[in-house]
């Protein structure tokens, strides 16, 4: 494994920022139940739900509260038991909008819906699909695209292979690699699950280098199970490692065409979180009503918390002792990629990941000069463009030559900003390049 | 990632509030850490790179040679400032150090015996001339050092190519000193032979051009110094790889094959300085990887070209300039290809 590790290779180009991640020894802890919670009616891509409760009502964890009649939607669950308390608009943490939000008033009796095992291998992929529905299950990565949408690719496209992101490339987070060790029965028989759904014999686990002890683990279950259909890849640790279309070259060396998703090439990528959480669903008939988050950075006692979703971020910092120094920037997901919250007065949904808060010490003020042509945002580019050009192409606003310098191609991973020695924020001029070409687009419409 | 900022407002890092109150925390666009290399850090190790040649020469050449580096940095830095002030911009740039940095190589590629005018004009040129008339840092399309240098051989040729041996009492420097061709033009005019000859054979020539122990300016003529600093930059990654090896490289490779003696031309006339600290020099070079190997072995076919056929014996100044000046066009020609470009091609040709 040793001098195979050598010859491995990732994709071309990636960066390595300091890893940071000072909770991947502890163990994911229940966070107290909240006094109260706050579920955006959105939470997911696709139609917001309706309200099913009106307030008064009493409900339990677990009780659907909310849903819809669209495909491209999931539904939304009660986190704790109590009553509804109020269905007002509210901050959404994500899309920074006043979103229709029920708010629950905690009974403190953390009362369950009734869940029951179910024996999924004897159940059709439809149904399996409607009980992940059911259990409004969506993508924890980020996007919180609804599963069962995801599971159900266009007739044309034949997916092969199914692939389990296990990589958790961006610095500080280390959710996904408590599950992974914690969990890792529950995530073999998710994959098991999709496996019957995609009706695919190969899946592969794609776990980065610096989490031995997850592969390990994962390695020694399979055999043990004498498991031959799962795979777990060890792929070099760079940013953006996780990111879907880096991560399938990394381990079936495919590209996913420009433009193109990774079913395109036959793939079916799916998440460590959203694995188990598939699971959860399936066989033991359990709602997606929390979720594991890293909060850390600038904390006192930084934790993995199993969250109930609509927990208020306050609360959550109740937890972890509270703020370390003066908190200055509050970032949801990584410190890469996520974005920074105006406020901690904001509840915790699907679609927020982790919590990294810095301090004034952490943030780096950056003052963009010109570009001295380096070429070092060409170098780290995982998608091999141009960052430089089409930056300075959108900052003139010649949106049609960015355009042709595939500027739509970006993803968004931020390597080239990163790693910009006259401190332009390069991926910033690309999303305005991005953005001008949707809206054109949409105007031609 | 795009909801939480408004994307029509333009200016990067100013980023709307989700709410309209003042927010609690600091809102700022993606992403939250970044490395430690910056712009000053590079210009800051690249002149770094540069003080070991610059030592040598002023060792071999005495402390008129300083005085020449000194006086080329210092008209630089107020050559900077004053268009600076003239184009009203603030005064950053110069601890950036990317007007230092000219000034140096300035003083590197002259003769040890021109008066002290001759650098400060150089610097005056270089930075009025090539980089502030075309707008200034980011925008200069030739290397300033080499347009300053163009500009001093074109107007005063004879001062420019008074060379001096090591040897020489330097600090007699004068209009009596002891001129002499540099090799490369003893090459040219009395051929190879008389100029291994007066070398004192070959290997004796070999280790001369290495340590510098040859008449040339100031800063090129120990091929060892310059390649130290040269593989510090490669190092700290400041540098691409790829313009020094083929430049290099095609310089070899050319004169061997054209029945020269390859060692001779790759250590000799600032070919080094040149393919380590200006044809590397960010400004004015391809952004793309195979553009600067286009650039390096474009850079190394022209200095053949001069060396052999051409009228000057040099041609690493003429090189540069010239590839410098190809630049735009190379880059449109080695567009490089997205992640998965090709294949969407073929895929929608299947279609």
């Amino acid at each position: 494994m040793g001098l195979l590790s050598a010859f491995r290779q990732g994709f071309k180009g990636g960066i390595h920022p300091h890893y940071s991640k000072i909770t991947s020894r502890f163990k994911i802890e229940k966070a107290k139940i909240p006094s109260k919670v706050i579920l955006p009616l959105s939470q997911h891509i696709g139609v917001p739900c309706s309200p099913i409760v009106k307030v008064g009502d009493i409900v339990k964890a677990g009780q659907e509260i909310a849903n819809s009649d669209a495909f491209v939607s999931a539904p939304i669950h009660a986190s704790i038991s109590g009553t509804i308390k109020a269905i007002e608009d509210f901050p959404h943490p994500v899309s920074g909008e006043m979103t229709r939000s029920i708010i629950i008033e905690s009974d403190g009796k953390d009362e369950k819906i009734e869940t029951k095992s179910r024996d999924w291998k004897s159940m059709s992929p439809e149904d399996i699909k409607r009980y992940i529905r059911d259990a409004g299950v969506v993508g924890l990565g980020g996007a919180a695209f609804p599963t069962h949408v995801k599971l159900s690719p266009p007739e044309d496209k034949h997916i092969d292979t199914i692939m389990i992101n296990g990589a958790e490339c961006e610095p500080y987070i280390t959710a996904d690699h408590r599950l992974m060790l914690e969990k890792p029965d529950q995530l073999i028989e998710g994959v098991r699950i999709l496996q019957k759904v995609l009706n695919v014999k190969t899946a592969y686990i794609g776990i980065e280098d610096n989490k031995m002890d997850a592969i390990r683990l994962l390695k020694k279950k399979l055999k043990d199970q004498n498991e031959h259909s799962i795979h777990v890849k060890t792929v070099p640790a760079k940013y953006p490692q996780g990111a879907e279309k880096t991560l399938i070259y990394a381990i079936l060396k495919k590209k996913v065409p420009a433009g193109g998703l990774p079913m395109d090439i036959g793939v079916e990528v799916q998440n460590v979180g959203t694995t188990i959480a598939i699971y959860e669903a399936v066989a033991h008939s359990k709602p997606l009503y929390e979720k594991v988050m890293t909060i850390t950075g600038k904390v006192n006692t930084p934790k993995n918390l199993m969250v109930r979703m609509g927990t208020m971020i306050t609360d959550l910092i109740e937890q972890v002792d509270g703020y370390n120094g003066t908190p200055k920037k509050l970032i949801n997901g990584g410190p890469m990629m996520g974005f920074a919250l105006p406020t901690d007065e904001l509840p915790v949904v699907k679609g927020t990941s982790s919590l990294v808060i810095f301090n004034q010490n952490d943030i780096h003020e950056r003052v963009p000069i010109e570009c001295i042509r380096c070429g070092k945002c060409l170098e780290v580019c995982p998608m091999h463009l141009n960052p430089a050009l089409i930056a300075k192409y959108a900052e003139k606003d010649r949106i049609e030559q960015s355009k042709e310098m595939c500027a739509m191609d970006c993803f968004e991973c931020g390597a080239c900003s990163f790693i910009c020695p006259s401190q332009i924020p390069l991926v910033h001029w690309i999303r305005y390049a991005k953005a001008q070409i949707k809206k054109e687009a949409s105007v031609k419409k | 990632m795009a909801e939480d900022y408004d994307i029509d407002k333009k200016e990067p890092g100013q980023a709307k509030p989700v709410q309209r109150e003042k927010p609690k925390f600091l809102v700022e666009p993606s992403p939250h850490v970044f490395a430690t290399f910056n712009k000053t850090k590079v210009m800051w190790l690249l002149i770094i790179a540069m003080l070991p040649a610059a030592a040598l020469g002023v060792f071999n050449f005495g402390l008129h040679a300083l005085y020449i580096i000194l006086t080329g940095i210092v008209s630089a830095v107020i050559t900077e400032m004053i268009f600076l002030a003239i184009r009203k911009r603030n005064f950053k740039p110069i601890i950036h150090g990317s007007a230092v940095t000219t000034g140096l190589l300035i003083g590197l590629i002259l003769p040890p015996t021109v008066p002290l005018w001759i650098p400060a004009l150089g610097s005056f040129v270089a930075l009025a001339l090539a980089k502030h008339a075309f707008g200034g840092p980011g925008n200069t399309i030739f290397n300033p050092a080499l347009v300053g240098r163009a500009f001093l051989v074109a107007a005063f040729p004879a001062m420019m190519s008074r060379y001096i041996w090591p040897a020489t009492n330097t600090t007699s420097i004068g209009i009596d000193a002891i001129t002499s061709a540099s090799p490369l033009s003893m090459l040219s005019n009395s051929g190879y032979d008389a100029t291994i000859t007066f070398m004192g054979g070959k290997l004796q020539a070999y280790s001369s051009l290495l340590i510098g122990n040859i008449s040339g300016c100031i800063g090129e003529t120990s091929a060892l110094a310059l390649l130290i600093g040269g593989l510090a930059l490669l190092m700290f990654r400041i540098i691409d790889w790829r313009i020094p090896v083929y430049y290099i490289g095609t310089v070899f490779m050319l004169s061997a094959l054209f029945g020269q003696d390859p060692i001779f031309h790759i250590l000799s006339g600032g070919l080094f300085i040149g393919a380590f600290f200006m044809a590397t020099g960010y400004e004015g070079i391809p952004l793309t990887k195979s553009g600067r190997v286009i650039f390096g072995i474009g850079c190394g076919v022209i200095v053949i070209t001069i060396r052999l056929w051409a009228g000057l014996p040099e041609g690493v100044n003429y090189s540069i300039l010239l590839m410098n000046a190809a630049t735009p066009f190379i880059e449109r020609v080695t567009a490089i290809k997205p992640f998965g470009f090709v294949k969407s091609k073929r895929s929608n040709k299947e279609k």
